[in-house]
């Protein structure tokens, strides 16, 4: 079993093979990309990437993007945190109901409320918002938290509660200075997948927005249709939204897994 | 998990995510279901038209085709990606510094938005400028996938091996570090072989997290649209139109509320039903071992 580390790394080679040659777009001028085949760029340029943050309909796009991704894991994480401690730690009338009827949220394609979505918040009037798209993005993210906290909420035991309570804490100041603390990790990990699914998603987003809240990873794609084929520019757009996610990652690297299994490894 | 005392008054805490879960869910739910029973000609008028659309959506050729599609898509990437995801988890080191570095590598497609993944991909298997296109055209296969209905299935697979494979290694691999050092000492002492391990010990563990990764890939993968539709934009022909990207042309392109409706009810039950079949299967086997 010397050689067992072959496995890994043949996977990690195939997957950054495609992100390689995204760079190696990147850096390419348009005539070099249609020119043809080349493993490293000849001309090397730093035009594509200078284009995106300079041009504000471009650098907006990663602004717009960030901002709903933002506001977004705030609502989903706050309004999670109590539900998920009301679920890990109370039985109450139609608790499993509840609890089975939020993940059902998870099984809802974007597709299927991709329309009725664009007439809902059209007619409260936030079509085109950052709030749109945060609000949107909901339907998934909490019920995710939800299941992620409870997970991590459900690991700490009750006596933590009972003895705060015999110390005289209030129920406010308890959960905030000492249960907060002692999930902080699961609280991260909760926050990093509102983030991801938020950041990843493009369907809701797109058809919500149209100027002012426009995420990133629409312009690119408009700027492909309209300007004919311009590979550079959409090579270096892409390069530059793998930037937020890796960044993150690299924060929660040990609890990613937890949190895919929903904190039930 | 400590037992839990009975609280009605825990609802107060669930009430901000009920309302706000709702507002999402129910509303536009409701406005499907509208669509769905109803006829429209323009000018906000529509007439009460019963079963009509579901009729015609369980008879039409096109939803048929959209949906075998899709299963033999989602079944093929379940094939492939969960042996593949623990093959690999199983080969990963258990300590030091190279854990940190395959993770955070392996968890890299995962953040990438999905139409980022659909471009790059787009890119990377061009057939002339490419590097996977290049070179298995400079291998003798005559790849081209905008062309062949093959090729363009091959890409969009591949893509969706690419994009979450890594998601069954992290939970496979989460499952593995928390089997004991003990229960490795007991087989060996036993003399059980690299595949008795495997089936009596590194399996039992995994279930759980396995059944996750399932029904995770299961859902995301009987949903997908942006990935393909960035790639192949369903082409050629409808080769690789699945349920979600035609139901995007029925509902925005050609603005067909009532068959849009229908099928998206038609389509969510479809995975509501699954989802729940493969949960009540898998957990039951859990129960019996």
């Amino acid at each position: 079993m010397r050689l067992r580390w072959i496995i890994p790394a043949l996977y990690i080679l195939f997957l950054l093979l495609p992100i390689y040659w995204l760079l190696n777009m990147s850096f390419k001028t348009t005539n070099e990309i249609l020119g043809g085949f080349s493993w490293w760029p000849q001309q090397f340029t730093l035009d594509s990437y200078i284009t995106i943050l300079t041009d504000p309909t471009w650098y907006n796009g990663y602004i717009n993007s960030l901002t709903y991704v933002v506001i977004n894991t705030v609502i989903s994480v706050v309004v999670a945190l109590p539900a998920a401690y009301a679920f890990s730690r109370y039985r109450f009338l139609g608790d499993k109901h509840l609890f089975f009827w939020l993940l059902t949220n998870r099984m809802a394609p974007p597709a299927v409320f991709a329309l009725p979505f664009l007439q809902l918040y059209d007619a409260i009037g936030l079509f085109d918002t950052h709030l749109a798209v945060a609000l949107a993005h909901c339907l998934f993210n909490i019920p995710l938290a939800v299941w992620i906290l409870e997970g991590f909420m459900s690991a700490v035991p009750r006596e933590l509660d009972e003895t705060a309570y015999v110390d005289g804490y209030s129920f406010p100041r308890f959960f905030v200075k000492i249960f907060m603390p002692t999930i902080a990790s699961g609280i991260g990990v909760a926050a990093f997948f509102c983030f991801m699914f938020s950041w990843v998603e493009l369907l809701l987003a797109k058809t919500l927005t149209q100027v002012d809240a426009k995420p990133i990873a629409a312009i690119m794609t408009r700027t492909t249709s309209t300007a004919g084929y311009e590979l550079g520019l959409l090579a270096a757009a892409g390069a530059l939204t793998i930037i937020p996610g890796a960044v993150v990652i690299w924060f929660v690297r040990n609890y990613i897994a937890k949190g895919f299994a929903l904190g039930r490894v | 998990m400590a037992r839990k005392i009975q609280n009605q008054k825990a609802w107060l805490f669930v009430i901000p995510v009920v309302v706000l879960v709702a507002f999402n869910a129910i509303i536009p739910l409701m406005t499907v279901v509208n669509y769905s029973i109803q006829d429209t000609y323009g000018n906000n008028i529509f007439l009460w038209s019963g079963l009509k659309w579901y009729e015609e959506l369980l008879a039409s050729e096109r939803f048929h085709d959209a949906l075998v599609r899709q299963v033999a898509f989602t079944f093929i990437i379940l094939a492939i990606e969960i042996p593949l995801g623990v093959a690999i988890a199983l080969a990963m080191p258990r300590r030091g510094p190279w854990v940190s570095v395959c993770l955070v590598l392996m968890a890299l497609p995962l953040l990438i938005p999905w139409n980022v993944v659909g471009a790059m991909w787009n890119i990377y298997a061009l057939p002339d400028i490419g590097l996977l296109g290049y070179l298995l055209n400079a291998a003798g296969w005559d790849y081209n996938f905008t062309r062949h209905p093959f090729d363009a299935w091959f890409t969009t697979v591949m893509m969706d091996v690419w994009h979450w494979t890594s998601l069954v290694v992290l939970l496979a691999y989460a499952g593995l570090v928390s089997i004991p050092d003990a229960y490795y000492q007991a087989a060996r002492i036993d003399g059980a072989k690299r595949w008795a391990v495997f089936r009596h010990i590194q399996l039992p563990k995994m279930k759980r997290v396995l059944t996750i990764a399932v029904l995770l890939r299961f859902m995301d993968s009987f949903m997908i649209y942006t990935e393909p539709f960035v790639l192949t934009g369903g082409g050629p022909g409808n080769s690789t139109t699945f349920l979600s990207i035609d139901l995007n042309k029925v509902a925005l392109g050609e603005f067909a509320l009532g068959r849009a409706g229908a099928m998206s009810l038609v389509y969510f039950l479809i995975i509501l039903l699954l989802s729940w079949i493969f949960y009540t299967v898998m957990t039951r086997n859990e129960d019996r071992s």
